[in-house]
């Protein structure tokens, strides 16, 4: 036991002593943080407010129909030649010309600019003049103008799950759905990750043919043990600095953003009148995010992937050991990793349907394969799994990995000791029945 | 004993590696295990290293049933051997000397004593990968030795030494051997077996053919020829054949008719010629092996 844990040390020290894996905890939460924050910083920076003239030769526009909050408009009476040549010099980004009869050939719209026009602006001016022109239409057919504004409306809709005993609570499909494909890919990811680092760890100790010295000192499985635990824990290791990394960074963009002026604007609107805060509050994607939170038992889904990522991992890097000590080099090995890849792959493939409809009979089978389990539970597990098929897909996974390791034990052992010979998977079935 | 190798049977899969080995391996003697290659030496090793087991048999170490714990009592240097190349060496020298079951602290001294005495006290915080091959070599020398093991089981540990870290490993080994460490020697070459070697087993096709102490083994293989060199003329004689003749150096290898008479053919010698030089020929170990690889065919 003890050499099992030198074995760990080792494997443990040597990796996170390595410049590849501080960039890897670093760079990622730099990106995750970055995918979130440059677009909000992107929004709340560009808010130069773009100045536009309107040659409205229908007549049909006054200055109180032209309000955007991104657009200044003005309206304009000068000959199309003289604005082609002078709106950039008045400073203006574009002027746009209306034809009169607007009304019935509404495509005939032109707006000229210097520089290619940018589509959210392009869309605000066509978003105004659509606006005005409909109320005129609406207005000649009959319908009065108080009867548009009121058809105006939203639709948004509250899901709820109740459960057998009736308890209520207030659930969010779409940030199951986020949590689900979020955790199923972080699986993904890490199983491939750690389990190639265990193999290439294994090939390593053979290649530099320090191995025979080693297992003279050590059985065989518990070197191989030590260094799956080992990596483990480095990928342990990873995750915690990428969930405590993120939280500081975002802690610091969000601090940068709420102290930009529109973020205190909406503060004050928030502390004067109660009933608009809460429908800020409603529309802000924080609200989703904070009712997530709120629907979802943290403690079950954080158990869910410390459970799956550990067994998951262990499985699949198990086999990934027997592949490493069958061969001699990366190259060598690749013919066989696609055998351990394939499953992976394909757990994460039967994740997409399983994410669309997480109660389906394949969705069910996928979570209970210790194979393809891993991945497809914790796809479900934000949807709300009934106990008994939680327990059954743990068990299932945990008997998936003592046979796998059995198997892979037997692999190893003869594996690492074989050089010089082209290794078949007929080869390596027929070293599970050597004895000692 | 240290070792007593007892009817051991190693079988894989398309061959038989070791087919009844029985093998008495003295205390403090440097035992040479020898035999071309692919007689079964590796197989042999590996199951007293208990990498493998073997499939019929026993080996006691020192009296007891080899199990687990003996691990810590014997030190190996396998002939294809390496090290973590990115680690450095003293990082590599702890860990494996911990594997052997020493606790940090005592490995630590004996590493520096090792490091002070070999004269590489700044390599300690040096990777393996900047190491030459004689520096790599030393470094695996005191991994092999460094828990003080009572058997120490060396494969080949000659090959890709330099003459000058050979003298070194010559010298260390006969260092050991003083301080009461068994030796087990794994080797193809033949001078390092006259000049090292107590006893020796020569193993061919899976089984022991040949084993004894150096002398008794040597004495066994007596042709009773004698290298003589003289001035007049010789001749064949009742007493001995001339196996080759150099008359114009006055030299000649003769063979006794009947064993152990010697004095019968230097009284027929000096009847002929006069005689300078009298001398057995010593059968090398080389011709031993040799002649019995070729014998056990």
């Amino acid at each position: 036991m003890n050499k099992i844990l030198l074995v760990i040390q080792r494997e443990y020290l040597t990796r996170i002593q390595k410049k590849s894996f501080w960039v890897a905890s670093l760079l990622g939460p730099i990106l995750i943080t970055a995918i979130y924050a440059v677009p909000i910083w992107l929004a709340t920076q560009d808010k130069e407010v773009k100045r536009i003239e309107i040659l409205d030769e229908s007549g049909l526009f006054q200055m109180s129909d032209l309000v955007d909050k991104e657009v200044e408009f003005k309206l304009v009476k000068k000959p199309v030649s003289d604005l082609k040549s002078s709106f950039t010099k008045e400073g203006y980004a574009a002027f746009v010309h209306l034809p009169k009869d607007l009304l019935t050939h509404s495509k005939d719209i032109k707006i000229y600019s210097e520089k290619n026009l940018s589509l959210p602006l392009k869309s605000s001016i066509e978003r105004v003049i659509e606006k005005k022109v409909r109320a005129i239409l609406m207005k000649d057919a009959g319908i009065a103008s108080e009867v548009y504004e009121k058809t105006q409306i939203e639709v948004s809709s509250e899901t709820i799950t109740v459960s057998e005993k009736g308890d209520e609570t207030s659930s969010s499909s779409g940030g199951a759905m986020i949590l689900a494909g979020v955790m199923g890919m972080l699986l993904y990811v890490t199983l491939l990750l750690y389990g190639s680092q265990v193999m290439n760890g294994v090939i390593e100790e053979k290649s530099s043919r320090i191995i025979e010295v080693i297992i003279s000192s050590i059985k065989p499985y518990q070197l191989m043990l030590g260094k799956i635990l080992g990596v483990g824990m480095v990928g342990l290791t990873q995750f915690l600095l990428w969930i405590v990394l993120t939280i500081g960074l975002s802690q610091v963009a969000s601090k940068f953003y709420s102290a930009n002026p529109m973020q205190q604007k909406v503060e004050q609107i928030k502390k004067g009148d109660p009933e608009v805060a809460k429908k800020i509050e409603d529309a802000s994607p924080m609200a989703e995010v904070t009712k997530v939170i709120e629907s979802t038992n943290i403690p079950l889904m954080v158990g869910g992937f410390l459970f799956y990522f550990l067994f998951g991992y262990l499985l699949y890097s198990s086999l990934f050991a027997a592949i490493g000590s069958a061969v001699e080099s990366a190259a060598e090995a690749q013919q066989f990793t696609f055998i351990v890849m394939l499953p992976i792959i394909l757990a994460f493939i039967m994740a997409q349907f399983t994410l669309q409809d997480p109660d389906s009979p394949m969705a069910f089978w996928a979570s209970m394969i210790p194979f393809t389990s891993p991945i497809n539970m914790m796809v479900r597990l934000p949807y709300g799994v009934p106990m008994w098929e939680l327990a059954t897909s743990m068990i299932l996974l945990v008997v998936g990995f003592l046979g796998c390791s059995w198997i892979s034990a037997r692999i190893y052992r003869v594996g690492i000791l074989m050089y010089g010979k082209k290794i078949t998977v007929k080869e390596m079935a027929k070293w599970l029945f050597y004895k000692g | 004993m240290i070792l007593s190798i007892q009817q051991v049977v190693k079988r894989y899969a398309d061959h038989t590696a070791l087919a009844g080995v029985s093998l008495e391996i003295p205390k403090g003697q440097i035992f040479g295990l020898l035999g071309p290659n692919g007689a079964g030496k590796t197989s042999l090793i590996r199951i007293i290293n208990q990498i493998t087991a073997p499939d019929e048999g026993q080996v006691l170490f020192d009296g007891e049933l080899l199990q687990p714990k003996h691990v810590e009592q014997i030190g190996y240097l396998p002939e294809e051997r390496g090290l973590y190349k990115k680690m450095k060496v003293g990082d590599q020298l702890m860990y494996l000397a911990q594997l052997k079951g020493l606790s940090k602290a005592e490995a630590q001294s004996r590493l520096k004593d090792w490091f002070i005495r070999l004269d590489i006290k700044d390599w300690w915080y040096k990777p393996v990968d900047d190491l030459s091959k004689g520096m790599q070599q030393k470094t695996q020398f005191i991994a092999t030795v460094v828990h003080e093991p009572k058997l120490l089981i060396l494969d080949e540990p000659f090959s890709g030494f330099d003459p000058i870290n050979a003298n070194m490993l010559k010298d260390e080994i006969l260092a050991l051997k003083e301080r009461g460490t068994t030796i087990l020697f794994s080797t193809h070459r033949m001078e390092s077996v006259e000049e090292l070697c107590d006893s020796i087993a020569l193993i061919n096709h899976s089984q022991v053919v040949l084993t004894g102490e150096k002398e008794e083994v040597r004495n066994r293989f007596k042709q009773h020829a004698f290298e003589v060199s003289y001035s007049g003329e010789l001749e064949e004689s009742k007493a001995f054949d001339i196996i080759s003749i150099a008359p114009e150096k006055n030299k000649a290898v003769i063979k006794l008719t009947e064993p152990n008479q010697t004095n019968k053919a230097i009284a027929a010698l000096i009847k002929q010629v006069d005689l300078f030089e009298f001398k057995e020929v010593i059968p090398s170990f080389n011709d031993i092996f040799i002649q019995v690889v070729a014998e056990t065919k």
